[in-house]
């Protein structure tokens, strides 16, 4: 698998916004003094009416953009996730979820890439707080191509949502005007003996992984589950059957991820042997992407040495 | 709607006072104490100055209101349906399962809220929302947001105050229930506010301080705040908890507790 790095999914959201702001002026673009990071800076540039900048408040912003959106318009409004998720979360509560409200959310610099800014930048715990709102449609993108379609397929969607989007660049994974739709994972690799279920960065590291694993004779599905919920549970249940073996890669905390949701629905309908690839019930620290990648367990290694593992190899 | 005159008005307060002491009586529960101090706010809005309809709810001019002290509902339920947006009857249903009169307001289940609120802080800042969203459309509609002086604690508040004074967020006009109380004791004795109105000036709100139970004060206030450009309206309201029924004003044993049946009647007899 050859490492290309194209955009970071960030860029691709601050790209398709103001498409999609082009095209339909009921978009509102709101953010809390992180723009210029979460690229919703480009829609304020071009469209100034309707962009709104409410400084450094998250708890507001997310009350504001309710408003709005019971007013019909269609707010997006990003900050960075920990804060965003963290300092926001009543509100995504009451004021959206609860009140089924059409509020786009995006969480830019989310995972431990955020790198040298260490562990208080970094969400590990948005999805995790974000599946459990009752509605709300949960996100993670792995590269540029996926973020871009998922960005319009948000805007279309009617009903809260959530993205994460990531600070580094990342690998490209898709050709460009590839299709995706909200709550259908992508087959990138069909195997026989494992299937390996990941988002965001851990998309590239587990189709890296497929590569070692076939040099051992190990055939291996690679599925990229870029929307946590819904769960695309058709997709899971017809790899379980077929490989018997699922593995589960995210950069997020291994308590209330990717890997927990997918394991409840395999508990329910076809338990299986599983392997979990996370961040083990620990904060990160500075450091390059890379380096944290390796050091919290991240990388196509760490999976490659789960899947044996589970093969009981 | 033909236009009440303060006799009339003052009727209304007393009937919407007789629901919420019937209402939080027939459920054993809810919070008697801030729905009657903020009664005078909201017959004043629903019965003079707010352009609404009740068997349109959804019309897209209407003016808005956000009960950000959402366990005022009962007062915003009598007030909904003595407006007409739904039977009066059903009022005796509050706080029942399945009952769409919800604890708290809930948005989804009657026609005429327009927040769901109960978590305090973020009446405010949906009010900025609405009042953004009316800018945007070039319409002319008004938006209401009553809070409270407990509700102040909240950090969100702040965050809402400067937002909007920044963004020189107009039609957004809040009423502060001022009545000196929250769950635990008395304001002053938990998280003392004061200076109030100063905080608001500073945070460059235009900001008035009326009577709350003042009816003729209110929409003479109302009337002047809404000739505001430019920047949002807080009319600071001195209200009694609990107003109207003797045994229950400046008594915050009422907050959260409701009248037994005997001083349900005892309070209907005041009420007459």
């Amino acid at each position: 698998m050859e490492k290309k790095f194209g955009k970071a999914t960030r860029d691709a959201y601050g790209e398709a916004l103001v498409e999609i702001g082009g095209k339909d002026p009921s978009v509102v673009v709101m953010d809390a003094d992180l723009s210029k990071s979460t690229k919703s800076a480009l829609f304020g540039e071009k469209f100034r009416d309707r962009f709104f900048n409410v400084g450094i408040q998250e708890a507001n912003l997310v009350g504001v953009a309710a408003g709005l959106a019971s007013c019909g318009k269609i707010p997006f409004i990003s900050s960075f996730a920990s804060f965003l998720v963290s300092k926001g979360f009543d509100q995504f509560r009451m004021a959206v979820a609860f009140s089924e409200l059409n509020v786009k959310v995006v969480g830019s610099h989310g995972g431990i890439t955020v790198g040298e800014d260490g562990a208080s930048q970094m969400s590990i715990e948005d999805i995790a707080l974000m599946t459990s709102l009752p509605g709300f449609v949960v996100i993670l993108p792995c590269d540029e191509v996926s973020a871009r379609a998922l960005v319009f397929e948000m805007a279309k969607h009617v009903g809260p949502v959530y993205m994460r989007t990531g600070r580094p660049k990342a690998p490209v994974i898709y050709k460009s005007g590839t299709e995706f739709k909200i709550g259908k994972g992508v087959r990138l690799r069909e195997g026989k003996d494992i299937t390996i279920i990941a988002n965001g960065f851990e998309v590239f590291e587990s189709l890296e992984a497929a590569d070692r694993l076939a040099d051992e004779g190990i055939s291996a599905s690679v599925i990229d589950m870029h929307t946590v919920k819904p769960l695309d549970t058709d997709l899971i249940l017809e790899e379980a059957r077929r490989t018997g073996h699922v593995l589960v890669a995210e950069e997020h905390q291994i308590w209330g991820g990717l890997g927990s949701a997918i394991a409840t629905f395999l508990a329910k309908k076809h338990p299986c042997k599983m392997g979990f690839v996370a961040i083990q019930d620990t904060f990160a620290e500075s450091g390059k992407a890379e380096e944290l990648l390796e050091k919290y367990g991240l990388t196509s290694p760490h999976i490659v040495k789960t899947a044996k593992k589970i093969l009981g190899r | 709607m033909e236009k009440l005159s303060i006799e009339q008005l003052k009727q209304k307060a007393r009937l919407i006072r007789r629901h919420i002491v019937e209402m939080t009586g027939a459920a054993a529960s809810g919070h008697p104490g801030g729905s009657l101090s903020a009664t005078e706010i909201l017959v004043a809005l629903y019965f003079d100055l707010m352009n609404h309809n009740p068997q349109d709810p959804q019309w897209p001019d209407r003016d808005r209101l956000v009960l950000s002290k959402g366990h005022a509902s009962p007062a915003l339920y009598a007030a909904l349906a003595e407006a007409g947006y739904f039977d009066p009857k059903t009022l005796k249903d509050f706080r029942k399962l399945g009952s769409p009169l919800q604890g708290h307001p809930d948005r989804r289940k009657l026609p005429g809220v327009e927040a769901s609120t109960g978590s305090l802080g973020q009446g405010l800042s949906i009010g900025i929302g609405m009042a953004l969203a009316r800018r945007l459309d070039q319409k002319n509609y008004y938006t209401y947001v009553i809070t409270s002086d407990g509700e102040l604690n909240e950090g969100q508040t702040w965050e809402a105050a400067a937002m909007a004074a920044h963004h020189k967020v107009d039609h957004l006009i809040a009423f502060l229930d001022d009545n000196k109380f929250q769950l635990d004791d008395a304001t002053e004795n938990i998280c003392d506010m004061r200076p109030v109105a100063d905080k608001w000036k500073a945070f460059r709100w235009r900001t008035f301080e009326i009577d709350g139970h003042d009816l003729k004060e209110i929409l003479k206030t109302v009337e002047k705040a809404k000739k505001i450009k430019g920047q949002p309206v807080i009319i600071i309201a001195h209200t009694v908890k609990g107003k109207g029924v003797s045994f229950m004003e400046g008594n915050n044993a009422f907050h959260g507790v409701a009248p037994t049946e005997e001083q349900v009647q005892k309070a209907l007899k005041e009420l007459e």
